[in-house]
């Protein structure tokens, strides 16, 4: 009799359960938000820190009831596709998003992966932030892509402008990883010191991508004493490497990138040797972070058990699709709506203290609005964490 | 020329020791192992964790790193790679295994450990400056002398102990060696566990020089199969001299041809293709296997 009761009890608990986990999960509609980069390799720590910013800022979304777009509140899955940083896979990747009906996908974070996924984005409607600098994905007639960060073309000009006119630099290396993305970099960097007036005494010297000792490879860029060396497109992993490398030939120069970095990673890698060490940021250093972004870093961090500096970037993306699709609802299926709002899009930037706006820039550099307004934030690394240097706008 | 040497010379000494391990593991078992690579950056991340988690000496994350990789390598040995060898005579069966175990550690050192690149303090501070002739971190100096002792360590103990002289046994003639009495099984289960041993060890000396990321694996894997092409696959004194060659190669290629951009691993690598079309079987290797 006891058994008989306990299969009927059973029975009814798996039914009831059955029943009313759909309408659980039926509470809000899903709005699918893709990620295709790269989490795993040397560089995993750039799409790594994407995924974790959409994924804390999507939990924290729903938690708090869903996001409304046009009188709906939706709850946003982040659905993700590890590209391996290999621009076959990130069309893959590309390809899975557009089979599950999404069309707004975040990545990919190199230039030829970038590249690579621009005619399945077209074909299949979606819209794409690349973290990946070549400008003809910006350009017309490309309209799908926007850049989700400071182009290096735009903050490497800011940077050696600022130590030109308050450290009195005249010469300047660069040294960069044999990739297109660094390579790319590293130009656009020479050819900004020479446009500047800056002499460049070494920019031919670059490195394997795997490299786990740089003291062979800096040397001959430290025996030419340049007053700044430049890091181009340079990996969270590499960077500490190189510094201490350079720092323990004996250069007393200045040292300085484009990408964003670690402050951890940096602090473990070369210790005191990073410090003065410039590097481009996003808004969470304490003078700029508002409640929201020390809440989102929180989050974070007790989700992943750790913050990643590089997420002070990151955070944006996420924000901006659903930001644009609030003010303008029908481009939820409709990527050509989402086009048009981005002209006149404005709305409060909740990651910065004052009266910053999120609005889509680029006319300057792309001729339409392909990019992102995020602050061009410099930071300097000095015992273990970032302080800001200065901050700008791009158009 | 001074400054090229020396870098040469550190090189030399961190690449030998990686080789050693693969090259012990390929004599006794044939086996050429993928993983070795996934090895040495788990090697890293426990003397990571040791030191810059639990704050411990970083001589005790050495000693764990050393014991941990040796227990990984027994179990793989026993659980993965003996039965595959009994059952399979294709000698793909066994690659394709040590392929799968380096994802799987990959995998596992990513859940672990994470995407970022991990370092610990410098464990000594200074740097040797010979009028900037020659500049060396007194850091580097001690762990390329380390790297020297721990390769010395390894012969005498294969030339003189007893499991080292059973080892070599093996190596030279499997089934000779089980007719004299030598536990194959055992012997190759150690000679497994040692060449595991010997990676997490170099990952836990260099993770205080370069520091230890995710993706060091499959690279560092490359390297030493490059160097026991040169010198020789299975044989000892093989993986030292290659070891060797290729950290003065890549120092003279990088100082020397730097003007040239990053050419210095094309020219590494056409010459190590003209070296085997001439000697496939390596400095120190014989013909016959």
């Amino acid at each position: 009799m006891k058994r008989r009761s306990f299969i009927k009890t059973t029975a009814l608990s798996t039914v009831a359960a059955l029943s009313f986990a759909p309408m659980a999960l039926a509470e809000n509609p899903v709005l699918k938000i893709g990620f295709v980069g790269v989490t795993s390799g040397p560089a995993a720590a750039w799409g790594t820190s994407n995924q974790r910013s959409m994924e804390t800022r999507a939990a924290w979304i729903n938690e708090t009831g869903g996001v409304t777009i046009g009188g709906t509140a939706y709850d946003v899955e982040i659905v993700s596709f590890d590209d391996q940083k290999d621009p076959k896979r990130a069309i893959a990747g590309m390809e899975q998003m557009a089979q599950a009906g999404i069309h707004y996908v975040v990545g990919p974070n190199v230039d030829d992966g970038a590249a690579a996924v621009r005619p399945v984005a077209e074909q299949n409607g979606i819209m794409y932030f690349p973290y990946a600098f070549p400008k003809e994905l910006y350009t017309s007639p490309a309209s799908n892509a926007v850049l989700g960060m400071v182009a290096n073309y735009q903050s490497g000009p800011a940077i050696y402008k600022y130590l030109m006119q308050n450290n009195g630099i005249k010469t300047v290396a660069f040294v960069a990883a044999n990739e297109s993305d660094p390579l790319s970099q590293r130009d656009g960097g020479v050819e900004a010191a020479n446009a500047l007036g800056l002499q460049v005494v070494s920019s031919n010297v670059t490195y394997q991508v795997d490299t786990t000792d740089f003291t062979p490879v800096i040397l001959p860029v430290i025996q030419t004493q340049p007053d700044l060396l430049v890091l181009s497109g340079v990996a969270p992993a590499a960077a500490p490497q190189l510094i201490r490398s350079a720092r323990e030939l004996g250069f007393t120069g200045l040292i300085s990138t484009e990408t964003a970095q670690d402050a951890g990673v940096l602090q473990e890698g070369a210790g005191q040797l990073a410090n003065g060490f410039i590097s481009v940021g996003g808004a969470s250093t304490p003078e700029l972070a508002s409640d929201m972004m020390r809440e989102f870093v929180d989050r974070y961090t007790k989700m992943f058990g750790e913050y990643n500096d590089e997420s002070n970037t990151k955070v944006y993306a996420l924000e901006y699709i659903l930001e644009t699709l609030k003010a303008n609802p029908a481009a939820i299926e409709n990527v050509e709506e989402f086009k048009t709002t981005m002209d006149t899009f404005e709305a409060p930037n909740p990651y910065m203290v004052g009266d910053a706006k999120l609005s889509y820039v680029g006319m300057s550099s792309f001729g339409q609005r392909r990019q992102v307004s995020v602050p061009l934030v410099v930071n300097v690394f000095n015992d273990g964490a970032f302080e800001t240097l200065f901050v700008a706008q791009v158009d | 020329m001074e400054q090229i040497l020396a870098n040469g010379l550190y090189l030399g000494a961190q690449y030998a020791l990686i080789a050693l391990g693969l090259t012990l593991i390929f004599s006794l078992m044939n086996v050429l192992n993928f993983a070795h690579g996934q090895m040495y950056v788990f090697g890293g991340f426990v003397t990571y964790t040791v030191v810059a988690q639990f704050g411990l000496p970083f001589v005790v994350g050495l000693l764990l790193s050393g014991a941990i990789l040796a227990v990984i390598g027994a179990l793989i040995e026993k659980f993965l790679f003996r039965p595959v060898i009994r059952k399979s005579k294709r000698e793909e069966s066994t690659m394709l295994l040590a392929a799968g175990v380096a994802f799987f550690l990959d995998a596992v050192i990513l859940l672990a450990f994470g995407e970022k690149q991990r370092g610990i303090p410098k464990i000594v501070d200074g740097v040797m400056n010979l009028n900037f002739r020659l500049i060396m971190p007194y850091d580097r100096i001690m762990v390329a002398v380390l790297a020297v002792a721990a390769i010395i360590g390894f012969i005498l103990y294969m030339q003189y102990s007893k499991p080292g002289r059973a080892m070599r046994a093996l190596a030279q003639d499997r089934v000779a060696a089980q007719l004299m009495g030598v536990d194959v099984d055992r012997y190759s289960m150690l000679g497994f566990a040692f060449g595991a041993m010997l990676a997490g060890v170099v990952g836990g000396l260099l993770v205080a020089i370069t520091g230890v990321n995710l993706g060091m694996g499959g690279p560092t894997s490359i390297k030493a199969f490059m160097m026991i092409m040169i010198g020789g696959a299975g044989v000892i004194s093989g993986a030292i001299a290659g070891g060797f060659i290729l950290g003065m190669m890549e120092s003279v290629g990088l100082s020397v041809l730097a003007a040239y951009g990053n050419i210095t691993y094309l020219v590494i690598f056409a010459s190590l293709l003209i070296f085997l079309a001439i000697r496939p079987q390596g400095l120190m290797g014989k013909p016959w296997g």
